[in-house]
Parts: C-alpha cells; sequence; structure tokens
C-alpha cells in the first residue's frame, strides 16, 4: 500500500506540475496571438520603410548598445520598421545576414562593427537596389559603388573636450599638493594602433595639456576591442607606472572598474559609467548614431542620396558628453567645457592645431596621410593646411596617426 | 524470499539493455525530441509569453524559410562535418583531440598565407594545389605534435592540442596585425576582392556549392575508411585496448601518429573551405568554436560519418533557427541558447534510455513471486 501512495503522490505531483504550465499557457495564448495579428497588419500596410540592423554583438556590449539604442529610437522617431541580426561575426556570415535582410525587403541595411564592412561591399553589389550603411569603415570614398557609405562622426572633439576635464582635474590635484606639476601623468588604454584609436588619444592628451601644460601620457595597448581581464591589467599597469588619471579607448568596463579600486580619476568613453565608478568617474564622450540614422532613413524617404562618407560634430548632435560626476570633477568643468565647445564651434579652437604639438621635436607644416586605405599603406593626401590637421574631412573614419611628444607609447605590438 | 524481503529496495534501479531493434532505438530518440519541444514550449510561455507554435514556425523559417537561407544552412552544415569528420578517427581511437579549433586554423591560415603572397604570381592552376597542399600540410603539422608526444612519452592529448589551439590563436593574432589594413586595425579584410585570385570557384552560380561537394567526397571517403580499410580496424582496435592491439601486432606508434596526420590534414581542409571558400579572410574568430561543436557533432553520431550528416544538420539547423528567433521576436541570442540546450540535453540524454533501461521496484516483487 505504501508504495501506491508513493507513486500516487509522484503521479500527483506531476500533474500539478503540467497543470500549472498548462494554465500558464491558457493565460498567455489569447495576448501573443494579438501580437502576432499586428505584425501581420504592418506587413500588409507595405509602404512602410525597413531598415535593418547588423550588430556585431547584442546590448551586453557598451559599443553595440550605443548602437542599439540609438537605431531604436531613429526607427520610432520615424516611423519605419526596425529588423535586427545581433551577434553576427565579421565573416561571411555578415554578408549573408545583410543580403536576408534584403530578401525580406529592408530598404536599408546598416551593420556597426569595422570587420564588417568588406562584406557590406559585396553584400551592396549583388543587391543594388538597397543602400548599405557601415559605420566606422573607410573605403565608401573610393568604391565606385553608389549603394555602400560609410558613416563615423569627429569625436576627436568629444575627446578633446573630455581632456580637457581631466586637464582641469590634474590642475587641481597640482594646486591641492597631491601631485606636483612634473608628475601630471595621464594613463591610457586603447584596442589597437589604429588610426581611429592615435586620432582618439593624441586629441584626449591636447585637450588636457591645453589647460594643464606641464601633463605627459603613457599608452598601453591591448589588442582587442573588448578583453576587460586585459583592459583592467593595462590600467593597473599605468596605475602603477604613476600615471594619476586614467582614460580609456576599448569596450569593456575592465579600465573604469580597475580605477574605482585604485581611487584614480578616470574619464570614459562609449558613455556614463558613474554607475559603478561613482568616486572616480569624470565626464564621457560618445558618439550618438540617432541622427545618422535618421539622417540615411530621411534620405531613403525623400529619394535623395545618402552622401559617400558622413561625419557627424557637434552640432549634429553625434557628439555627446555625458553629464559630470560632481564627485570627481574639478570645479569649475562645466563652464570651461562650454567655453571651449564654442570655440570648437565657431572655428577658433582646432584640436590638431600644429601650434600646439611637435612631433621629434618640430613643428609640421605638412604630413601626407593614408586617406585612400590600400595595402602598402602609402600616403596619398596632404592634410595639413592653415596650420592644423585636417582630421576626417577627407574620410570620415580617422587619419591622424602621427606620434607626437609627450605621449609615450609602453607597447606597440598591436 | 524472507531475506530478500527485509532488504529495502530502491524504487527503480537501472539495467543495460541488450542491443535494442534499429526501430525501437530510433522511436525512443523521437520521442526524445518530441519531448524537448514540449519542455521548450513550456520554458517558452514561461520565459517570454510568446506562442511557442510560433517560435518553432520562426526555427524552420530561419534555417531554410528561403533559397539563399538553405544555401547558408548546406553551407555551415558542410563546414562543421568537415571537422567533426576530421576528429572522428583520433576518437575513435580514443585520442582526445580536442585541438581541431587550432588545426583547422593553421589550415586557414595557410591558405590565407599562399593567396596573399601568391595570388598575383601563380596562375590558378597552380595556385590551387599549392593551396591544398599547404593547408593540409599545416593542420597535419599541428595534430602531429601532440601525437608525436603522446605516442612517444604518453603525454596528456587533451591537454596538449587544447593548449595548441591557443598558440594557433596567437599565430594567428600575429599575421593578421602584421597584414592589417589599414594599419593598425587588426583586420585583414577580403584578400584579393578585386582579382579573386585563390577563390574557390562558383559552380554554376552558385558559390558554397563546391564546399558542399567537397564535404560530400570527404565524408563517404571517411565512412570507407573506417569501416572497411585496414587502417580503420586498427583504429578501433587500438581505441578498444591498446594492449590488446600490440597483442596481435599492431604497431600502436605508428596508428597514433599515422591517425592523427589524417585528422589534422582533414582540419588543413576545412580551413581551406573555410578561407579560400567562404570568407575569403582569416582572423582569430574565423573557426568560432567549430572546432568543439564537432567533438559532439561526432560523439552523437557515434563516430559514424553518415550519422553525422544528421547530427550536424541538426545542430547548424537549431543555432540558424535560434537566431532568427532573436531577430523576429527581439529577444536576446541567450534565449535561444537556452532552447538549443535544452534539445541536445534531451538528445544526449535519449542515448542513456536507449542503453539503459530503468526498472521499478514491483516488477522485479512480482517476478519473485513467481
Amino acid at each position: 500500500m505504501k508504495k501506491f501512495t508513493k507513486i500516487l503522490a509522484i503521479l500527483l505531483s506531476l500533474a500539478l506540475v503540467f497543470g500549472l504550465a498548462a494554465c500558464g499557457g491558457n493565460n498567455d495564448t489569447p495576448s501573443t496571438e494579438s501580437d502576432a495579428d499586428k505584425v501581420v497588419e504592418s506587413h500588409a500596410a507595405g509602404e512602410k520603410l525597413k531598415v535593418g540592423f547588423i550588430y556585431l554583438h547584442d546590448e551586453n556590449s557598451t559599443y553595440d548598445n550605443n548602437f542599439i539604442k540609438a537605431a531604436k529610437a531613429a526607427c520610432e522617431a520615424l516611423d519605419v520598421e526596425y529588423v535586427a541580426k545581433v551577434n553576427v561575426p565579421e565573416g561571411a556570415e555578415c554578408q549573408e545576414a545583410a543580403l536576408d535582410l534584403a530578401d525580406n525587403g529592408c530598404n536599408i541595411i546598416f551593420a556597426d562593427s569595422f570587420g564588417h564592412e568588406p562584406y557590406m561591399v559585396e553584400a551592396a553589389k549583388e543587391r543594388p537596389d538597397v543602400q548599405f550603411c557601415h559605420a566606422t569603415g573607410t573605403t565608401a570614398h573610393t568604391q565606385d559603388l553608389p549603394n555602400f557609405h560609410n558613416a563615423f562622426a569627429s569625436i576627436y572633439e568629444g575627446r578633446y573636450l573630455a581632456g580637457v576635464a581631466a586637464g582641469l582635474k590634474l590642475n587641481e590635484m597640482i594646486e591641492a599638493g597631491e601631485i606636483t606639476a612634473e608628475e601630471a601623468k595621464m594613463g591610457y588604454v586603447g584596442a589597437w594602433t589604429y588610426a581611429e584609436v592615435v586620432s582618439g588619444y593624441t586629441s584626449f592628451y591636447l585637450g588636457a595639456k591645453s589647460v594643464c601644460p606641464s601633463v605627459t601620457m603613457e599608452v598601453q595597448f591591448t589588442g582587442s576591442w573588448y578583453d576587460e581581464m586585459a583592459e583592467k591589467e593595462a590600467a593597473e599597469l599605468l596605475i602603477n607606472n604613476g600615471c594619476v588619471l586614467i582614460s580609456q579607448h576599448a569596450d569593456s568596463w575592465g579600465a573604469p572598474t580597475a580605477c574605482e579600486t585604485a581611487g584614480v580619476p578616470n574619464v570614459s568613453y562609449n558613455g556614463s559609467t558613474v554607475s559603478a565608478c561613482p568616486n572616480t568617474f569624470i565626464i564621457s564622450s560618445r558618439i550618438n548614431w540617432e541622427p545618422y540614422f535618421k539622417y540615411m532613413i530621411e534620405s531613403v524617404m525623400n529619394g535623395t542620396e545618402i552622401v559617400d562618407d558622413w561625419c557627424g560634430g557637434i552640432e549634429e548632435g553625434s557628439v555627446e558628453l555625458s553629464e559630470i560626476n560632481e564627485a570627481a570633477a574639478a570645479a569649475g568643468t562645466a563652464e570651461k567645457l562650454e567655453e571651449v565647445k564654442a570655440g570648437l564651434a565657431d572655428g577658433s579652437i582646432k584640436v590638431f592645431d600644429t601650434a600646439t604639438f611637435t612631433v621629434n621635436g618640430e613643428t609640421l607644416t605638412s604630413y601626407m596621410a593614408d586617406v585612400d586605405t590600400d595595402a602598402a599603406y602609402t600616403p596619398d593626401t596632404e592634410v595639413i593646411a592653415d596650420g592644423y590637421f585636417h582630421e576626417s574631412e577627407y574620410r570620415s573614419a580617422p587619419y591622424f596617426d602621427l606620434k607626437i611628444d609627450g605621449i609615450t607609447l609602453l607597447n606597440e605590438k598591436y | 524470499m524472507s531475506k530478500n524481503n527485509k532488504i529495502h529496495e530502491p524504487l527503480f534501479h537501472i539495467v543495460k539493455r541488450g542491443a535494442l531493434p534499429f526501430w525501437l532505438s530510433w522511436l525512443i530518440r523521437i520521442i526524445a525530441i518530441v519531448a524537448s519541444l514540449i519542455v521548450c514550449g513550456v520554458v517558452t510561455i514561461i520565459l517570454t509569453g510568446e506562442n511557442p507554435l510560433n517560435i518553432y514556425k520562426t526555427i524552420i523559417e530561419g534555417a531554410i524559410g528561403s533559397e539563399r537561407r538553405i544555401w547558408s544552412l548546406f553551407q555551415n552544415v558542410a563546414i562543421l562535418l568537415c571537422i567533426s569528420l576530421a576528429v572522428t578517427p583520433a576518437f575513435k581511437m580514443k585520442f582526445w583531440n580536442i585541438g581541431a579549433e587550432g588545426q583547422v586554423l593553421m589550415g586557414g591560415l595557410a591558405t590565407a598565407a599562399c593567396m596573399i603572397y601568391f595570388g598575383e604570381s601563380l596562375p590558378s592552376i597552380v595556385l590551387f594545389p599549392v593551396m591544398i597542399i599547404a593547408s593540409v600540410v599545416a593542420g597535419a603539422i599541428w595534430a602531429v605534435i601532440p601525437a608525436f608526444f603522446k605516442a612517444n612519452w604518453n603525454t596528456n592529448e587533451t591537454l596538449f592540442t587544447l593548449m595548441m589551439n591557443y598558440i594557433a590563436m596567437q599565430i594567428v593574432s600575429y599575421f593578421v596585425y602584421l597584414h592589417s589594413n589599414p594599419v593598425g586595425s587588426g583586420k585583414i579584410g577580403i584578400i584579393n576582392s578585386t582579382t579573386q585570385a585563390g577563390w574557390l570557384p562558383k559552380i554554376g552560380g552558385k558559390s558554397y556549392l563546391i564546399n558542399i561537394i567537397i564535404v560530400a567526397v570527404l565524408t563517404i571517403g571517411m565512412y570507407i575508411y573506417l569501416k572497411y580499410n585496414k587502417h580503420g580496424y586498427e583504429i578501433s582496435v587500438v581505441g578498444e585496448s591498446e594492449n590488446t592491439a600490440r597483442y596481435v601486432g599492431i604497431n600502436v606508434k605508428k596508428v597514433i601518429i599515422r591517425t592523427m596526420l589524417l585528422s589534422g590534414a582533414v582540419c588543413g581542409i576545412a580551413g581551406l573551405l573555410l578561407v579560400a571558400g567562404t570568407d575569403h579572410s582569416v582572423a582569430k574568430e574565423t573557426v568560432d568554436g567549430r572546432g568543439f561543436t564537432a567533438i559532439m557533432v561526432s560523439w552523437l553520431a557515434k563516430f559514424n560519418p553518415i550519422y553525422m550528416i544528421l547530427t550536424s544538420l541538426l545542430l547548424v539547423f537549431l543555432e540558424k533557427g535560434a537566431s532568427q528567433i532573436s531577430t523576429d521576436f527581439g529577444l536576446n541570442d541567450s534565449f535561444s541558447e537556452i532552447l538549443t540546450g535544452i534539445i541536445i540535453f534531451f538528445i544526449i540524454g535519449s542515448e542513456f534510455f536507449v542503453n539503459y533501461s530503468v526498472k521499478f521496484r514491483h516488477k522485479d516483487k512480482e517476478a519473485n513471486k513467481k
């Protein structure tokens, strides 16, 4: 008898579990059906523009999340259909994903990672009726492909502003007697020795130098756009080397959290990291992609051409600064940043003003940069004129790759 | 009898089955897949509130919803199957080769190097044989190093082959950095994008058909090799018992090295197909974990190359379908991974019921009474 009760108990509990599950099912079914109907309706309307997005990772990456949020906002604002493919690697899969989106009626297809570019180009060749847009790429201006476009932002201006905030913090530390003027050394964690990173850390340094003339900087590369451990270790190494302020160009929270642990001020990127670093986060610069997404969608809506190479700035709202964290930033930072911002807007301040930096002790009057990408890295364009380096003018993706005095590269293996 | 009654018997116990008839073992597997779909449905409702039928429909559409998707499906099956074929002889020999990732990568790197250095100087009739030889040799070298140490000094091949993966990745990183375009970006882009030198040719306008044909031939070849060739027999004897193998006069060292050379060579071909046939580029991430997924494909198919077609198809089908779920329902990729995990869990679990049966206590009592 005992065994029967045991088995009965097991059966009953099983029945309970399945019963509950079934109840859950019944409750939820109506709502999902109506959802499905909605999808069908919008398809039936048929006139809505459809925009496909290809992301390297998903929302867990700060880099991709920055794109995802902007894409959703732009699509909602302009009432177009949003379709996304996440975790698309930088290989033939990207081409497949892009063409699959085109098969499914997307009018515009956008990819967010540098390595997607050659595969987007292949897809663009196959579907001339669809517009293919790509962030951070370098080849659209030299390709003879009317439906392939690059976009970037003059983020070096944002970095410069963030650098000013860093310089003010250094000045405060010098005045408070925490460090001497000679000890004002910053550290920078970079992903690769790529021009985008070089342009970023140089503008950051020049921003700091514009208010704190004695500043120097050390740069450590990680060889990856996202490697939390490597970024953390790089930040710790820089702090041990005597760097009193850290900034970074890589996509994890490794460097900011290392700074919070060590109590060293940090200037962030891709968005605010204040939630994890309440005591050390000063400010962050980021690219807001919403203006570009709106531009590209509206161009297709109005039947106008999307430019080959689009570069947004502070005025377009493409380059943004986060809120200043008063707990860590120097007093008067906000006022000073407004002043510099106005200077950048009216052209009285140039980030890469040749009077503000030297290379091997000399002021530059001429420099040929590799703007038209080729395998031999042939310099092809004169980029210094009117006393400054014309960054992001001949192509939206940065090409500033000079090694200026005052910045020490600790490793150049990447 | 009275003694037996006093011993506390567990509610059920597990008994090894004899060989099951073909239809019954497959019935158990099909029941397992159906059961996994039901569990997936329940999980879907609880976690997301979506109708599971829509989800299943999306999986199918994502995998075979258009001609392009079908081609892409078979291309991915071809690559995964190729790597699975490569690891199979080693596994059958009980040599735990978990270094397929690195072996494929080295084959791919050799292919890319030929495309970069000889793409312009050699005509394609010479270039293709050079690429094939280079990729096969590179994969074989990467596989034979741990085999040599295992055969001579009985080193642990699991750790050895695993470590070789990381070395291969770092070597690829180094060369990718050296050739990165634009400078410092860490990406080499598409190799020979204008001349298409070294790209595997399209057959009938289909870019992946050649990959599929090559892997189909390899599959049949591997089946024959393992089943009807003397080498195949030696592999299974060494796998069952090294001492027996030695006793019957098989040169175990020779078999280990020969088999790993083969394993690595096929991995090299997978690298060739990936670099010259699909990506036309190489990066640390090119193999994308398939060297490890292949182990599962091979085991699930019990090292039978023909069954491997089914198991690799199943895994790629689920993966393709799963990514469509995240696109259509705006769900994170992790959700589709949960579903894939549940289905694979049931499939592996079904093997337990194929091999063992569960006997409940009261049945034994009845048997005792008789």
